[in-house]
């Protein structure tokens, strides 16, 4: 029973993580009807950028960690929101008229640039960081000598994602640039017929999904302790299938999605093997699309001729 | 990036100058800084603002020449600097093409006999042109787009090698069976994603061949892990081994033995497995089950309303492509000798796609050219190494720009009821339904 709540917090930590990414994922998905390919790589960058962040306010004297990673957070954030929207403007847009294939190989190709450029940049080796954040509490322990930990790092990436979710909803359901955008999920042409500015709602969208992958970034950077030029391609698949689980382009399904696939993969590899653990998350992906292909909380779409 | 239409040297200064700055924003971290980790694991960093000053130029003058070409050429783009009489003159170089191509295949390994690197290269080569025309029954033809072909070649390779190094079976008992098998796992494949949609197909495929790679990395007791299968025989000509012993080829003909005649003799099995794949799916196209697959890829509905059966088709499509595939797969086993997961990566898998989609989808000599472009283009930039990718990617993205139909061709459907019409990539509706 302990383990398994330990286990429980563990896959609650990478689901946030995970539904951090997904929603990036939803999002896109929702407005233009495409797949992101590159948001994983996007995820990867915000990460990169964290961790060099880091390296230069450490080595400049700064010892205050909350001012530390409050810069380090709004740093990257920032660029990898640039980043985002570059991708965008070079890979996509020109596209958007196009047939449904070229945006898809588009962006497979804008992954494949952003991994090998962080690879030519930053080496191919793995980055580790020492960890910042330590300490952690002791729930319970058990006679047999088993203790449930739940370390200060893991409350603070559940608070960031639960902070983040708040002013997110508040974003999409109360602010016109959240009205603006569910209108172009609706009729593109209709919303700019009534005054909105397509092109920069959809830049946006692609802002805050980076935005939001830079987060996931750093949450990963801080609870592993190292990044690698890698780790967008693994992380990006999981959490597109937390967003196909969640049913795709429903915002809150995406992060349900998330928890969702962080609990298994944790759960898997805590009772049955390691190794297969991403063999189970992919296995989910197509499980539930065979069984349910609106996800939990999609709706259902009707086929036109 | 483009910018709006405007003239005058202040507008593009400006383009260039906002260019120039985000490129500076975007590279001040990932290129300016560089970190590596020390000897105890701890990270240092050092500074590259040269190279960032470069690239940040690079942008600036980069923008500066687009938007200048941009201006010269004039909105309607790249078609109008390509004067009619070019394009008539390209058509009736186009019908000649694929038997001079042919011919000049054939004579590849008496022309370049002793230049052994240019004759590895087009084994390389016409093992793409293999695959391309494989994964083109899939995507080409039944416009389901598969982003885990390679799966199928892993699978018809690891048959082979397992096969061959267990039982010590021969090629040529061999290469059925890794079809068989490859074929089978397309069908496996083939049963989840029949309800699937649009882009779901993409990722559902990809992540089966995530699947299969890491099964084979994994269930180290078959597959030897990430070591991989060494030692794989070679193949021999119906029984024939190819080598210097007394009972090889070269002393039963009486002539001096040389390894070149191995080279030359997988040549032409590569050769003749990509022309039986090519010729398949011609005679396919005119079979019903052919005319069932464009029939799907240009109206799913319309198709299950005439009475087709569009589980069967699609399965078929899923498994004759899987089927070469194998047959791709076992050949590169023989011709390695070594196999190990490291070659079925998602990269292989996208090279071959983005073999198909250059080639114009569906058309058979487009896919050999864009293969060659592809495979000949990998090879100019070995010496980078690092770079390779890199580019590849960057024209991935640029050709989807400039020419999202395809580089090469198009292809009209095999029927029609009044007249040709063009039929190119943007009817791929990736199994909509």
């Amino acid at each position: 029973m302990d383990y398994f709540t330990q286990q429980l917090i563990n896959g609650l930590v990478l689901g946030s993580i995970y539904g951090l990414i997904a929603i990036g994922y939803t999002m896109v998905y929702g407005i233009v009807g495409m797949i992101n390919f590159a948001h994983g790589d996007i995820f990867m960058i915000g990460g990169f950028i964290a961790l060099i962040t880091f390296l230069i306010l450490i080595s400049i004297g700064l010892t205050a960690i909350p001012v530390i990673l409050l810069v380090v957070l709004l740093v990257s954030m920032a660029i990898t929101a640039l980043y985002g929207w570059t991708i965008e403007r070079i890979a996509y847009r020109p596209l958007r008229h196009s047939f449904r294939l070229a945006p898809m190989l588009s962006a497979i190709g804008m992954s494949f640039v952003l991994t090998n450029y962080s690879q030519v940049a930053q080496g191919a080796r793995v980055k580790p960081i020492p960890p910042f954040i330590t300490g952690g509490y002791t729930l319970h322990e058990s006679p047999d000598g088993f203790v449930i930990q739940l370390s200060n790092i893991q409350i603070m990436v559940v608070i960031t994602t639960i902070v983040l979710l708040a002013i997110f909803t508040w974003l999409v359901s109360r602010t016109r640039l959240g009205r603006d955008m569910r209108a172009c999920e609706q009729d593109q042409t209709m919303a700019a017929l009534l005054g909105v500015n397509v092109d920069r709602t959809i830049s946006m969208t692609f802002v805050i999904g980076a935005a939001l992958a830079a987060v996931a970034g750093l949450m990963y950077l801080l609870y592993y302790g190292l990044v690698d030029f890698f780790m967008g391609f693994v992380a990006g698949i999981k959490a597109f299938t937390a967003a196909v689980l969640g049913g795709i382009g429903s915002l809150p399904g995406a992060m349900l999605g998330g928890l969702a696939i962080g609990l298994i993969e944790t759960f898997w590899s805590a009772y049955f093997s390691v190794e297969y653990k991403d063999v189970a998350a992919f296995s989910i992906l197509i499980v539930v699309l065979i069984f349910m292909p609106t996800g939990l909380l999609g709706r259902p779409e009707v086929e036109k001729v | 990036m483009p910018a709006k239409p405007a003239t005058g040297i202040l507008s593009i200064l400006k383009t260039a100058v906002i260019n120039a700055t985000v490129a500076l924003v975007l590279f001040s971290l990932m290129i300016g800084i560089r970190t590596e980790a020390g000897s105890e694991g701890q990270l240092t960093y050092w500074t590259r603002f040269g190279e960032l000053a470069s690239l940040v130029a690079a942008v600036f003058g980069g923008s500066i020449v687009i938007e200048l070409l941009r201006q010269w050429i004039g909105p309607s783009g790249a078609e109008r600097l390509v004067p009619p009489a070019v394009q008539s003159g390209m058509a009736l170089l186009g019908r000649f093409l694929a038997p001079a191509l042919l011919i000049f295949a054939l004579l590849v390994p008496v022309i370049f006999y002793n230049q052994r690197y240019i004759l590895d290269l087009s084994i390389l080569v016409l093992t793409y042109v293999m695959l391309g025309w494989g994964l083109n029954v899939v995507v080409g033809l039944a416009g389901l787009l598969d982003l885990g072909y390679v799966a199928f070649y892993a699978v018809g390779a690891y048959s082979y090698a397992l096969l061959a190094t267990n039982f010590g079976w021969s090629f040529w008992v061999c290469l059925p069976l890794a079809g068989t098998l490859a074929a089978f796992w397309g069908v496996l494949l083939g049963f989840p994603v029949l309800r699937l949609r649009g882009d779901y197909l993409a990722i559902v495929t990809l992540a089966f061949g995530e699947i299969i790679r890491l099964v084979i990395i994994n269930w180290q007791s078959l597959t030897g892990g990430p070591n991989g299968v060494p030692g794989i025989p070679r193949p021999t000509l119906f029984g024939i081994p190819l080598d210097s012993s007394d009972d090889g080829l070269a002393a039963k003909l009486g002539i001096e033995y040389s390894p070149t005649h191995r080279i030359v003799f997988l040549f032409y099995l590569i050769l003749a497995m990509a022309l039986l794949t090519n010729w398949v799916t011609i005679r396919l196209r005119r079979l019903p089950i052919g005319r069932a697959w464009e029939a799907l890829r240009e109206d799913e509905v319309a198709c299950r309303a005439l009475g087709i059966n569009t589980t069967t088709t699609k399965l078929t499509a899923f498994a004759t492509g899987a089927m070469f595939g194998g047959f791709a797969g076992a050949f590169f086993a023989t011709r390695q000798g070594f196999i190990s997961p490291e070659s079925f990566t998602f990269q292989e898998s996208a090279l071959v796609l983005a073999i198909v989609v250059l080639g114009g989808m569906g058309s058979q000599l487009g896919v050999a050219l864009a293969a060659l472009t592809m495979i000949g283009g990998f090879e100019l930039f070995r010496g980078l190494e690092t770079y390779r990718m890199l580019v590849f990617g960057m024209a991935m993205v640029l050709i989807m720009i400039w020419r999202p139909r395809g580089l090469i061709g198009h292809r009209a459907p095999t029927v029609y009821l009044t007249k040709a019409q063009a039929i190119s990539s943007d009817l791929v509706k990736e199994g909509h339904g």
